[in-house]
């Protein structure tokens, strides 16, 4: 029976390597590299790695279609191998291959024990105790993660590595809980997300830097200065049909760049603005000798000057405005502009058959997303001290993007597993930070064709008609 | 029942042409409060378009749609959520279209958006939670509660609405579509896939619809079973022209209706 | 005059580049509807396909220009048409019927991917090559300032008049070209009338992307120089072009990627260059508020 079927698998696994072998040949196979002069270029030949890949290939493929079959013993050891193959001191053409094996195989295991996890989460999640811990883990895993975001800088992990770190995670989740209005809850592409997130931090560094104003007083003003430019360029592109409008806020996107890029007058173009103060502490600011007429953070508390100060209150500002954020949504969702968000999400014309003006109701999302980026905008020009348009490329957008499709649209705990995932990860493993663009696409790939909900599939209702627990809820 | 009854909706001269093809040509009728009107044809007659016209998803080539409220609205003019939103024109739609990620509740619930916005101060008193909010919204799960016990869907609201089963989904768009206080509903194919059990409890549904809630309903469909004990006054498309209107029993003897349905082309009833 | 002149001819040659391009969205949306927003990074694989070709060329000693770019523009199109083909069976293919946003995602991280694998495998720095055909000659002088057509120019504008006229001929009088039309009107229809629907739109892919391959190499001879992100802004141009003519639309598509090349020359030369790029996003923001079916598109019904 299997007998019959093993030498089509090869087949199969053969054809499989000879199409990525065309794929790779070129591209792969002969990397040019510069020799100096204008004309320059010579070949450097890769075909060893090109050669292990395909074998590689080869053999996942093979693996893979063991593991459709039911043989999953076998498609197992195979991945073990791969794995072991991967992870040992074997001597592969390059550092990058030892990955790949390793991934290929362990991704191997994975697929093929995939249908007994799955049963078992199944025969678990059935039982009284996998339902309470079902929804324990529902209600409570937000709160843990608080806890979590709330203490770490007060425990001895909270250096000055992991604090950038959780800053930077932070941001992003931000971002990706406002553009998880504009995508996961009302179903609009934007492509251009990181437009307001450079209006926001433009409109800060201006402001702060020419007019003298605080940071506390431009925050309102930057989001709102975003959501404005939300509704302007929204008006007119919201009637489009959804691949239409990704195109358009992607435009969007770049010309609110190229127009920073090249309005030198106003915003010093590629060269950026630099010494953008930073945020305040009732006025006191965070530094070792405090300008004429302020006073120090260090003066004001008495305590002594230490330069993660300015850092862990960065940590709680962005912590605070990510909350707002999602506090914010969490209410919204329950009101009835939040409903005919996810209406418009699920079905735009039966909205209009119900008396739902969709482009007005778009634009709140639209505008409410925008002011968001506003916020995170501004707070990236305080931290960061110095923006550029290079900041604000069409990639950012596309990360906070993956986050939130990574994450699962519409879930925000969802969206702070990715941004650890797509953030954090990266920066802990330096080496990889070259593969992670590369992994990021992959990845939204991969999450559309196996779990188009994301990681948090799960959706919870905006109301209950009966609540859990009762009799007859579910 | 009596015909002095000022109509509803009055449809005029209605003409939809869709490049060189020309799927409603000049039709006219109107439709009663309190009285179920049957929109029946063959396959391809423009029912469906005409519905298309009255809810303002196609605008008409020609025609006048004249839809009577506490005062007059000429519906070609309004754009399609309008037509929902300030005349009170519900439908449902011939393939099912609910938002199925979302519970049976909150299907009803957004069909109550329009007042539940405006209690909501445009959402500043609901995001501060003021009462005259949360009343507001308490009303409008008490008015979605009243229609899923008469759909019998009381059980199933906080299932996604989805993951109900076929007949059970047909009723609560219907249900979706009362939600929105209407004055005229629109039913394009509700019987459609219904088994005969189902599709008695729909009758029942429709006549109450109509007797109790006291609105006009406009009824496409093909179950002549349905059309014949239902439906006060029925009008016949073929080809886009009327070819007959009257009550079920009259309709039924005309020989152009019969033509139309068994003549020449062997176009069967459906169902 | 002859300034204007000039400018014509290169506008002509740059649009007949993006018309090459636009050809491959439109012929893909008009089969599924779906932006393939990884076009422009398939455009940039035959770009650097071509440029290894070329160089293998000059290694094996193929001295003469005319013998290396047909072998060089065979070996593009060829080995590119894999890649339109492996990324509609892997990243496409598998989301007929997913949510409607699905595709397009999918198809933007396709596009990331890309540019990152062949930023990883090829590096970041842009590449110089392809020069294989140089001079000209003058068109005509006038106030002191030469007209030159280049036979570069030439050999892009003949290459993408063939094309296009092969192309018309395939989709019109072929069995090929009419389960594609056939699929385009109504995709259930056709399958029940035994056509191979997969078969036809991986075809569709796969022409595209051999379209973009030549696009790829005539870019890479014209500017001499490439690196992993043309793509990008050439995609977004290009389906700029297919929209403006009317996505769908083949001759749109040509006629849009002409109208691009001359207002993204013409804004450079008589405006300011730095602004070049905007103007093509406002035209592209402009036509789909203000007639999103294009020039030579038809109207769509919205089916209820």
């Amino acid at each position: 029976m299997v007998g019959a079927r093993l030498p089509l698998m090869l087949k199969d696994a053969a054809l499989t390597a000879l199409v990525a072998a065309a794929l790779g040949v070129f591209i792969v196979g002969f990397h040019t590299v510069d020799i100096g002069s204008r004309t320059g270029l010579s070949f450097d030949f890769w075909f060893a790695d090109l050669g292990v890949a395909l074998v590689v290939i080869f053999l996942g493929r093979l693996g893979l279609s063991l593991a459709a079959e039911g043989l999953r013993w076998p498609a197992i050891a195979l991945g073990v191998v791969m794995l072991i193959a991967g992870i040992s001191p074997l001597r592969l053409p390059s550092g990058f291959l030892h990955w790949f094996v390793a991934l290929g195989g362990a991704l191997l295991v994975v697929r093929a024990a995939w249908p007994w996890a799955n049963q078992a989460i199944a025969a678990g999640a059935a039982t009284p105790t996998g339902r309470l811990i079902d929804r324990i883990g529902n209600q409570w895993a937000g709160w843990f993660l608080l806890a979590v975001a709330v203490l770490l800088p007060l425990t001895p992990i909270g250096d000055q590595k992991t604090m950038d770190l959780g800053v930077l995670i932070l941001t992003y989740v931000m971002l990706g809980w406002g553009l998880n209005i504009v995508v996961g809850l009302a179903g609009l592409l934007d492509l251009g997300y990181v437009a307001f997130y450079a209006v926001g931090a433009y409109s800060y560094a201006l402001l702060s830097t020419q007019h003298g104003l605080g940071f506390w007083a431009v925050l309102p003003l930057a989001g709102m200065l975003a959501a404005s430019f939300g509704i302007l360029l929204g008006f007119p592109v919201l009637r489009l049909r959804g691949d239409y409008l990704a195109i358009v806020t992607l435009g969007f996107g770049e010309i609110i760049r190229l127009v920073i890029l090249n309005w030198v007058d106003l915003t010093s173009g590629p060269a950026g603005i630099g010494s953008i103060p930073g945020p305040t502490l009732f006025g006191a600011v965070f530094a070792e000798t405090a300008p004429e007429g302020k006073q120090t953070v260090a003066e004001m508390l008495g305590v002594p000057f230490s330069s993660n100060q300015r850092l862990i209150f960065l940590y709680y500002v962005i912590l605070g405005l990510a909350l707002v954020t999602n506090l914010f949504t969490q209410r919204m969702r329950r009101l009835p502009v939040g409903r005919a968000w996810e209406a418009l999400r699920e079905d735009e014309t039966a909205c209009k058959a119900l008396g739902i003006n969709p482009t007005n109701t778009k634009l709140t999302a639209f505008a409410i997303g925008a002011m968001f980026a506003g916020f995170a905008g501004s707070f990236f020009a305080a931290k960061q001290r110095f923006i550029s348009p290079e900041s604000f490329t069409f990639i950012e957008s596309a990360i906070i993007l993956a986050i939130v499709v990574l994450g699962g649209m519409g879930s925000q705990i969802g969206v702070v597993l990715a941004a650890v995932l797509l953030i954090g990860l990266p920066e802990w493993f330096r080496e990889l930070g070259s593969y992670r663009m590369l992994a990021f696409g992959l990845a939204m790939v991969l999450i559309m064709v196996f779990r188009p909900r994301g990681l948090i599939a799960h959706r919870e209702p905006s109301i209950r008609l009966h609540p859990i627990g009762a009799k007859g809820g579910g | 029942m009596t015909l002095a009854e000022a109509p509803l909706i009055e449809v005029e001269h209605l003409t939809m042409r869709f490049g060189g093809l020309i799927a409603v040509d000049d039709v006219s009728f109107s439709g009663r409060p309190c009285a179920i009107t049957a929109i029946i044809g063959p396959n391809g007659a423009g029912k469906t378009t005409v519905f298309n016209c009255i809810t303002g998803f196609y605008k008409p080539t020609i025609g006048r749609l004249r839809l009577r409220g506490e005062r007059e609205y000429l519906l070609e003019r309004m754009l399609g959520h309008e037509i929902g939103q300030h005349a009170r024109v519900a439908r449902t739609f011939q393939n099912i279209r609910l938002f199925p990620a979302m519970t049976v509740l909150e299907n009803l619930l957004v069909a109550q958006h329009n007042k539940l916005m405006l209690a909501s101060g445009m959402s500043v008193f609901g995001l501060l939670g003021l009462p005259v909010y949360r009343q507001a919204e308490q009303a409008a799960i008490a008015f979605a509660r009243d229609w899923l016990e008469r759909i019998g869907l009381v059980a199933m609201a906080d299932r996604p609405a989805g993951e109900l089963p076929y007949g059970a989904q047909r009723r609560l768009e219907i249900a979706r579509a009362m939600c929105t206080e209407p004055r005229l509903l629109c039913l394009d194919e509700p019987a459609a896939g219904l088994n005969p059990r189902e599709s008695a409890e729909l009758n029942q549904l429709l006549l109450s619809i109509r007797d109790r809630d006291g609105i006009g309903v406009l009824l496409i469909e093909h179950d002549m079973s349905v059309v014949m004990s239902i439906s006060n006054h029925v009008v016949v498309l073929d080809y886009g022209r009327k070819i007959a209107e009257g009550p079920p029993a009259e309709v039924q003897r005309d020989p152009a209706v019969i033509r139309a349905y068994l003549g020449t082309d062997d176009e069967a009833i459906d169902g | 005059m002859a300034y204007f002149s000039q400018q014509l001819i290169n506008a002509i040659t740059l649009g007949a580049i993006y018309g090459l391009i636009a050809i491959g969205y439109t012929m893909v949306y008009g089969i599924i509807g779906m932006i393939n927003f990884a076009h422009g990074e398939v455009f940039m694989i035959g770009a650097f396909i071509s440029l290894i070709g070329f160089m293998i060329c000059g290694m094996l000693g193929i001295g003469s220009a005319p013998v290396a770019i047909v072998l060089v523009l065979l070996l593009a199109m060829a080995f590119t048409m894999v890649y339109g083909w492996t990324i509609e069976r892997l990243a496409y293919r598998p989301l007929r019927g997913s949510f409607r946003l699905a595709p397009l995602i999918s198809a933007i991280g396709v596009s990331i991917a890309l540019q990152n694998y062949v930023q990883l495998v090829q590096g970041a720095r842009p590449k110089p090559g392809g020069q294989v055909v140089s001079g000209g000659f003058n068109l005509f002088s006038s106030d002191g300032f030469d007209v030159v057509v280049s036979w570069l120019q030439i050999i892009i504008v003949v290459v993408t008049i063939l094309l296009m006229a092969g192309f018309t001929w395939l989709i019109a009088s072929t069995s090929l070209g009419r389960q594609q039309r056939a699929c385009e009107q109504d995709m259930k229809m056709a399958a029940l009338l035994g056509v191979d629907v997969n078969r036809t739109i991986s075809l569709t892919f796969v022409l595209g992307a051999a379209l973009a391959a030549v696009a790829g190499m005539l870019f890479l001879m014209y500017y001499g120089i490439i690196d992993f992100f043309i793509g990008f802004l050439a995609g977004i141009k290009a389906f700029t072009a297919a929209v403006l003519g009317g996505i769908g639309s083949l001759p749109g598509a040509m006629l849009g990627g002409l109208l691009i090349g001359l207002i993204e020359v013409f804004w450079a030369a008589y405006f300011s260059s730095e602004y070049k790029d905007v103007a093509a996003f406002s035209i592209l923001v402009l036509v789909l508020i203000f007639r999103p079916t294009g020039l030579l598109g038809k109207p769509e019904i919205e089916k209820v």
